[in-house]
């Protein structure tokens, strides 16, 4: 691989993962403390004020680091990838400056007010203002996966005199089937991250024996939204997505499953390693021809491995395609059962005095933001060797004009402020955590 | 089409400019300000604001990448290294204004004081240079790309760095106006002496913004003559040197009349009217080739995206800036006034 190459790659994934640790919690719990805000009022419960005020400052926090990590993206399209750019610009531009003009722009003018303005406005307004940077933020979101939809299944375009796209469909581009089943599983897995966040909290405070009111409702409505979009993640938009991908790009699939060789009634592969150099897995433990059914609905129906296609259009790392798939797969089916058995135990009644239950929502906490970078490395990874899937390659894409050496300065000293940026940002939740849910009304903080 | 949507970037960038403008130069200021109050009430004056300044830039950039890919992807990465520091330096920034204040320990706050003026200062002058680059022409290559080093001589011609003796200067000019625009937004948001004080480094930065205005005016027609040619064939063009100077002279007289809001108000014009001035030298040309400014440089029109996205494009771009600048309206009036220290935040 040409170096150049790999540290424009490894300089896109690690700053694009370390930034969605962020927004899948400030999408995940927006519409969390939308709900907590309308419960208090409804109810004129001042507890469900003080969970919505606590977790307002948690998402102020978090809200602010996936803003300062969020910049770089942008910008790194053309910076990095700029014979991408002009290749595919045409077409894209349009969703990310519309995340821009739309998104952007609401958040920021919003999310002020909501965090600082519960005393100037009315409960009401209050209320707008969390609705407002919740829109925002899914807004935002879409606009970004209608544009990564376009580089794993290109719509609505035309090719112009010198070959570069351009857009020939707003509503191909904006009605991408791709697009709407990675919207739903995307959003899904970003609200069962905010669901485990604040379940895993308040098992926490629980087992200390701090906030326990508090507490209470953070896991009620932790563990009610969790399964629910647990649920939802498998089904329908897991297996909607799962689908698309099987129809568009079905030597993906094949690598995801580490199916190496064409079958009829091709087995679901559980646990094992593929080993790519002899096309087998090592320790497979497998549910025979459960691969055809859900692909397919038919038991015996032929599944294409990856040698019906030519190797240089194979994902470039199978092993590393099939694993983050397995363990976005593994986590995700693991989340449902800890969601049904916590449910069944809030049911009855007996949650809050199981212990074991409760430690097991708390150490949950890492999980999901495992599993949704799983996620978004099995989309990624599987689009490989394109960067715009059956246009352009990703070696043809990044900046001819930036060595190797000038993307390996900026790549550390992204590496260097990530670290500091990852520290800070503990360390201040740490403190938000401790010092618990108080009955004031979030003000700025003293200092300012 | 491409001159609507050359305009169009234009306009942002230039709101950008205005608005991020105030809180970069109140970050310039920051550290002149000795007192914690003084510095509470500057981060007060920009507090709900400046988040949603700086969205201007990245909806620029935004709307560049859509309206012109090739522009985009040119200069974005034949400016690789400094845009990456640019980068940096808006992380540490929003990182230092919004972190001061979660700890009252002094040695927190006054690290986080040092991030935030320090990285405000850099980021204008990278500003400033980098409108520099674009004015005097970058050494692109015959498929439209190029990479400058951040110097090479310090010397304008074919060779040129990121840094040379013009870009040094319209970096300095940069960094004076909007430390000059910032004092002035805090002398409007604030009464007594922080008032007075900013205030007056309004007046002492005024000697030299005039001449180092009239030195880069000077320096721009030497270094890029072909800037004259559009105003030759459009006098009227004339008309934007003299609102340039213009804004100057209401910005000493209101200055020294303590008419914070007219001084704001012509400072606003200034920076308006210079990047007016160069947009107006330019056009069309986007990025003049240094190499061979005829046959290379790049255009609105050979930079452009397709006409059928660009004409889609303003149907969601122009009620949605204008839908951004209601929110700006709503936030600006709630937030009017000047800022006080005692009772809510903000």
């Amino acid at each position: 691989m040409d170096s150049a190459l790999l540290v424009h790659r490894i300089h896109f994934a690690f700053t694009i993962t370390f930034h969605y640790l962020f927004p899948q919690l400030t999408m995940g719990l927006a519409p969390l403390i939308v709900i907590l805000k309308t419960i208090a009022l409804r109810r004129n419960d001042e507890t469900y004020h003080q969970a919505a005020r606590f977790w307002a400052k948690i998402f102020g926090i978090n809200f602010l680091f996936g803003v300062v990590t969020g910049i770089p993206m942008e910008f790194q399209f053309g910076t990095n990838w700029s014979h991408f750019s002009r290749y595919a610009g045409g077409v894209i531009g349009q969703t990310l400056a519309m995340e821009g003009v739309f998104s952007f722009f609401l958040e920021s003018a919003f999310l002020g007010l909501f965090l600082y303005g519960e005393k100037r406005l009315s409960p009401r307004a209050h209320w707008w203002s969390a609705m407002a940077v919740f829109l925002g933020s899914w807004l935002s979101g879409f606009f970004i996966i209608v544009t990564d939809a376009f580089m794993q299944h290109p719509v609505g375009y035309s090719k112009a005199a010198d070959g570069s796209l351009q857009l020939s469909s707003f509503w191909e581009l904006i009605l991408n089937p791709w697009a709407w089943w990675q919207y739903a599983h995307n959003m899904s897995g970003a609200v069962i991250t905010g669901s485990i966040v604040m379940a895993s909290v308040g098992a926490f405070y629980l087992l200390w024996g701090k906030f326990e009111t508090h507490a209470r409702i953070f896991v009620r409505v932790g563990v009610v939204s969790g399964l629910i979009f647990s649920v939802l993640q498998l089904f329908p938009t897991g297996d909607g997505q799962g689908r698309m991908i099987a129809l568009n790009q079905p030597v993906t699939l094949a690598a995801m499953e580490a199916l190496f060789v064409s079958q009829p009634g091709a087995p679901l592969i559980i646990l094992g390693q593929p080993n790519v150099e002899q096309s087998k897995i090592d320790n497979p433990l497998q549910i025979p021809q459960a691969l055809s059914f859900l692909t397919y609905r038919a038991w015996k129906a032929q599944v294409q491995g990856l040698n019906a296609f030519p190797p240089d259009l194979w994902p470039q790392n199978v092993a590393l395609l099939y694993y983050s798939y397995h363990i976005m797969v593994g986590l995700g089916t693991i989340f449902i059962a800890i969601m049904l058995l916590a449910a069944w135990l809030l049911w009855r009644d007996k949650l809050f005095s199981a212990h074991w239950m409760l430690w097991v929502l708390m150490l949950a906490l890492p999980f999901p933001y495992i599993a949704n970078t799983a996620g978004w490395i099995t989309a990624e990874l599987g689009r490989q060797p394109w960067l715009v899937y059956g246009l352009m390659r990703t070696a043809d894409g990044y900046s001819k004009m930036v060595s190797a050496g000038n993307g390996m300065f900026t790549l550390l000293g992204f590496f260097g402020m990530y670290t500091v940026l990852g520290i800070l940002f503990l360390f201040l939740v740490h403190r938000e955590i401790e010092h618990g849910p108080v009955t004031e009304i979030n003000l700025a903080p003293q200092g300012i | 089409m491409e001159t609507l949507w050359f305009m169009i970037v234009a306009v942002m960038v230039a709101a950008y400019a205005v608005l991020d403008g105030f809180d970069l130069g109140a970050g310039a200021i920051y550290l002149a300000a000795t007192n914690n109050d003084d510095r509470r009430k500057i981060l007060r004056a920009i507090g709900p604001v400046w988040d949603g300044n700086e969205v201007w830039l990245l909806a620029a950039g935004g709307t560049l990448y859509f309206a012109f890919p090739l522009l985009y992807a040119s200069s974005f990465s034949g400016f690789y290294l400094p845009l990456m520091m640019v980068l940096w330096l808006l992380m540490l920034r929003g990182v230092g204004i919004e972190l001061r204040a979660h700890l009252e320990n002094p040695v927190w706050v006054g690290f986080f004081d040092i991030v935030f003026s320090v990285s405000s200062i850099l980021l204008a002058i990278f500003f400033g240079a980098a409108l520099g680059n674009v004015i005097r022409g970058v050494p692109l290559g015959p498929d439209g790309y190029f990479f400058e080093p951040l110097w090479t001589n310090f010397r304008v011609g074919p060779n040129t760095g990121i840094l040379d003796w013009y870009t040094i200067l319209t970096g300095v000019i940069a960094l004076v106006s909007l430390t000059a625009h910032g004092s002035l937004y805090i002398a409007v948001k604030t009464d007594g002496d922080l008032n007075q004080r900013t205030r007056a480094i309004a007046l002492r930065a005024w000697p030299v913004q005039l001449i180092l205005t009239v030195v880069g005016l000077l320096a721009t027609c030497y270094v890029q003559p072909t800037v004259l040619d559009n105003y030759k064939h459009h006098t009227i063009g004339y008309l934007i040197p003299v609102i340039v100077l213009g804004s100057l002279a209401v910005m000493v007289y209101a200055i020294r009349t303590a008419q914070d809001k007219l001084a704001f108000l012509a400072s606003t014009f200034y920076i308006v009217a210079m990047l007016v001035g160069a947009a107006f030298a330019l056009y069309p040309v986007v990025l003049p080739a240094s190499t061979d400014p005829d046959y290379r440089s790049l255009t609105i029109y050979n930079t452009a995206a397709g006409h059928h996205g660009l004409t889609v494009g303003l149907f969601w771009c122009i009620p949605g800036i204008l839908l951004a600048t209601g929110y700006f309206v709503l936030v600006f009036r709630m937030f009017r006034g000047k800022v006080r220290l005692e009772g809510e935040g903000y």
